[in-house]
């Protein structure tokens, strides 16, 4: 049984925390108690009926105000699968935490309310996809209760975001005929819909193949911390401990050590204090090589025939997460995985309409839920490879040093 | 399956370790809470393969109401022990006695909620900056919400809308003096995950886990174990029942399950079949106020 982490997209408008509570509802992973509490709370709302809505909200300051301020997570299991929904707020103000959201994610349900059809926030989400390349994205047009079970509705929507899918280059599109509130879809095929042949959403979900969204052809590794146990038993042991980001190492292999440029051969590999021949993403393993170099946090052990790119100076996307506007020139801290470097944000080039894609003029500082190109010049050179090539060793975070926020979330571009 | 390929649990603990390992890098004095129970546990047994061969680099914190099962005392001592791991042990007790605290009254009065105090004043003792705690969240509704680093200010205080933002496994464990940050690891698992890989790694737990006799006080429909801790009165029945518990925490708050399971596979066996959530079914202090959580952690309970 593998694992599947996945975000829905759309609004509470769109009917999306019922879809949710659907989901966990109908796949029997909701338990007694919690219906309990949920038909306590309904009652204390007067709403008359049990609202599945109410599973997905969390805190009372949200119920109060009738909103969701954060991210939460959500997790069901079916017999073939296990599922983590980020469940992300749709609003236009919380780009912030849909891009939290997404950047696990390895699918985004896409939310269409049936009436509505593609609106603004349908593109501003699917941007999101499309800018953190999550590998699949299923569009679940909801509602279709409300538009009497009618295939032109569906068709019509799926040939207007078909158009949208093609633009923003996103891959592996998938649309499904859904109406939440009946559960028309979800679990069971519809039994009104029977013009709709594909699957149902959970077997969607269950089924959908994802062996190729981890990338095992260019080996990544960063060293998180030195295991030197300099006991007497262990007294020569030194073994880089960190997480496969991608790729497979296997023992002999010849690795170069990054960015100080030194080759070396992995001599040893382990796996939970377990020796083993070959380790592979997203393994957390330790290498040893057969040199004795002087190594230390945030270095990269890659494959001498396989090298990530190297430079003082890189192209990057920012997607601005802080209250404090961006201050180009400023010096800031980028994470990127465990490597911490200093950097001064240059040359805000363009800023990127989020809702059209396209390259506006930047005359006014970068704000909250902007995107922006711009020029990152680090104080010691940067091992990476682009975002779009892979984005694991291709993302980053910008850390006000003054405030110890997490300020952006960037993208590394050559 | 294919060659290449980690299943659920072992992806799970990839995460896990990676968390760990982030921890003893970013961090000069992290601390391992531990309760004794499987969650806590399970984190001990992660950790120990995040730095195999060398020890687990931090200690373990006990934070002790003195209402503890006497066998999840004992189990604690051997694992700290078994793991060589410094094991260091505040009092709820003495915090009350030293700060003039109040302790609740009632039938089940629990200390649980006075445990915030002793925490606060551990992590002031030993100046922890980082502060590991076994919280899922499949548990419960404000913990759903929470960062797998979540930071705190000097009062141990949750601030939800101020979370900092956590994308991919990048996490910024930058904190400014007095401040402190609470890390759970295994955020992502579930109860079930928790058992299933307790099951696959062959972890030992303490035996109250697994079915056994023992005097119990039916109340609302819950079993509470006869302890010296809880008030019994007059017209409460007292019965010896087979039991084990489900969760461990304090004898007054937790509940335990009639239950013949005394294997590992009929205790997971039972728990898939069984109907109710972890927290509802032995938490006794949950559903005072809906909020109790949200409440609880945004005045720095765990």
């Amino acid at each position: 049984m593998d694992l599947l982490r996945f975000i829905t997209a759309g609004s509470v408008d769109d009917g999306k925390s019922t879809l949710i509570g659907r989901l966990l509802f109908d796949s029997k992973n909701i338990l007694v108690d919690q219906m309990e509490a949920l038909e306590r709370s309904t009652r204390n709302m007067e709403a008359g009926q049990v609202d599945l809505a109410l599973l997905t909200d969390g805190l009372r300051a949200e119920r109060e105000q009738g909103i969701t301020i954060d991210v939460a997570y959500r997790y069901f299991t079916t017999p073939k699968r296990k599922f983590i929904i980020a469940d992300a707020p749709g609003h236009v103000q919380y780009t912030r935490n849909m891009i939290t959201g997404a950047s696990n994610a390895s699918l985004m349900i896409v939310l269409i309310d049936a009436r509505q059809g593609v609106v603004e926030q349908t593109r501003r989400h699917s941007i999101i996809a499309s800018l953190l390349r999550i590998p699949h994205v299923v569009v679940a047009v909801n509602k279709m209760d409300l538009v009497d079970f009618s295939q032109d509705v569906f068709n019509n929507i799926v040939i207007d975001y078909s158009k949208v899918a093609v633009q923003l280059g996103l891959r592996n599109v998938s649309y499904i005929p859904i109406s939440a509130l009946r559960g028309d879809n979800i679990v069971d095929p519809s039994k009104v819909m029977d013009w709709y042949e594909g699957k149902p959403l959970l077997q969607y979900l269950e089924e959908v193949e994802t062996k190729d969204d981890i990338n095992l052809t260019d080996p990544r590794f960063q060293v998180q911390l030195v295991i030197r146990p300099q006991t007497d038993t262990l007294h020569d042991y030194r073994g880089y401990a960190g997480t496969v980001i991608s790729g497979v190492y296997k023992s002999g292999d010849s690795v170069t050590v990054l960015p100080q440029g030194i080759e070396s051969v992995i001599s040893k590999l382990e796996v939970g204090g377990r020796e083993v021949e070959e380790v592979f993403a997203p393994q957390s393993v330790v290498i040893h090589l057969a040199d004795d170099i002087d190594i230390s946090r945030g270095d990269s052990i890659v494959r001498s025939d396989n090298l990530p790119a190297v430079s003082n100076e890189t192209d990057v996307l920012l997607c601005w997460m802080d209250e404090k506007p961006l201050q180009p020139g400023n010096k800031y801290l980028l994470q990127h995985n465990s490597r911490l470097l200093r950097v001064v944000v240059r040359d805000v080039a363009y800023k990127l309409d989020v809702n059209s894609l396209q390259q506006q003029a930047v005359d006014a500082p970068v704000k909250l839920n902007e995107v922006v190109n711009a020029t990152l010049k680090t104080a010691s050179p940067l091992v990476f490879d682009s975002y779009e090539k892979l984005s694991v060793n291709g993302s980053a975070v910008l850390i006000d040093e003054t405030s110890n926020s997490t300020v952006a979330a960037v993208l590394l571009q050559q | 399956m294919a060659k290449y390929h980690l299943d659920y649990l072992e992806e799970l603990e990839a995460e896990s370790i990676h968390i760990f390992r982030e921890i003893a890098a970013q961090f000069e004095r992290p601390a391992l809470l531990f309760s004794g129970g499987k969650d806590s546990i399970t984190m001990v047994h992660l950790a120990r393969k995040a730095f195999a061969p060398g020890k687990i680099p931090f200690p373990l914190v006990h934070i002790d109401t003195g209402h503890n099962f006497s066998e999840a005392l004992d189990f604690r001592d051997a694992l700290a022990a078994e793991v060589n791991a410094s094991l260091i042990v505040r009092k709820v007790e003495d915090t009350i006695r030293e700060k003039s605290l109040t302790e609740p009254k009632g039938k089940f009065a629990s200390r649980n909620w006075l445990q915030t105090y002793t925490l606060l004043d551990t992590i002031e003792e030993f100046k922890f900056d980082a502060c590991i705690g076994g919280a899922r969240r499949d548990e419960e509704k404000a913990r759903a919400k929470e960062r797998i680093f979540s930071v705190r200010d000097e009062f141990g205080q949750w601030n939800p809308k101020l979370q900092r933002p956590e994308l991919w496994n990048i996490y910024n464990g930058r904190i400014h003096k007095g401040e402190n940050v609470r890390i759970f690891p295994i955020s992502n698992w579930t109860e079930l995950d928790i058992w299933n890989y307790i099951r696959k790694e062959k972890i030992a737990l303490p035996s109250i886990y697994f079915s056994h006799e023992r005097e119990v006080l039916e109340h609302e429909g819950q079993l509470i174990a006869v302890s010296p801790f809880i008030q019994i009165d007059e017209q409460d029945v007292i019965a010896t029942r087979r039991v084990r518990y489900r969760t461990v925490g304090d004898m007054t708050c937790t509940a335990a399950v009639e239950s013949t399971a005394d294997t590992l596979d009929r205790v997971i066996e039972e728990i898939i079949a069984s109907r109710i959530s972890e927290r509802g079914e032995t938490r006794i202090d949950d559903k005072v106020t809906e909020a109790a959580m949200e409440d609880r952690k945004k005045n720095g309970y765990f």
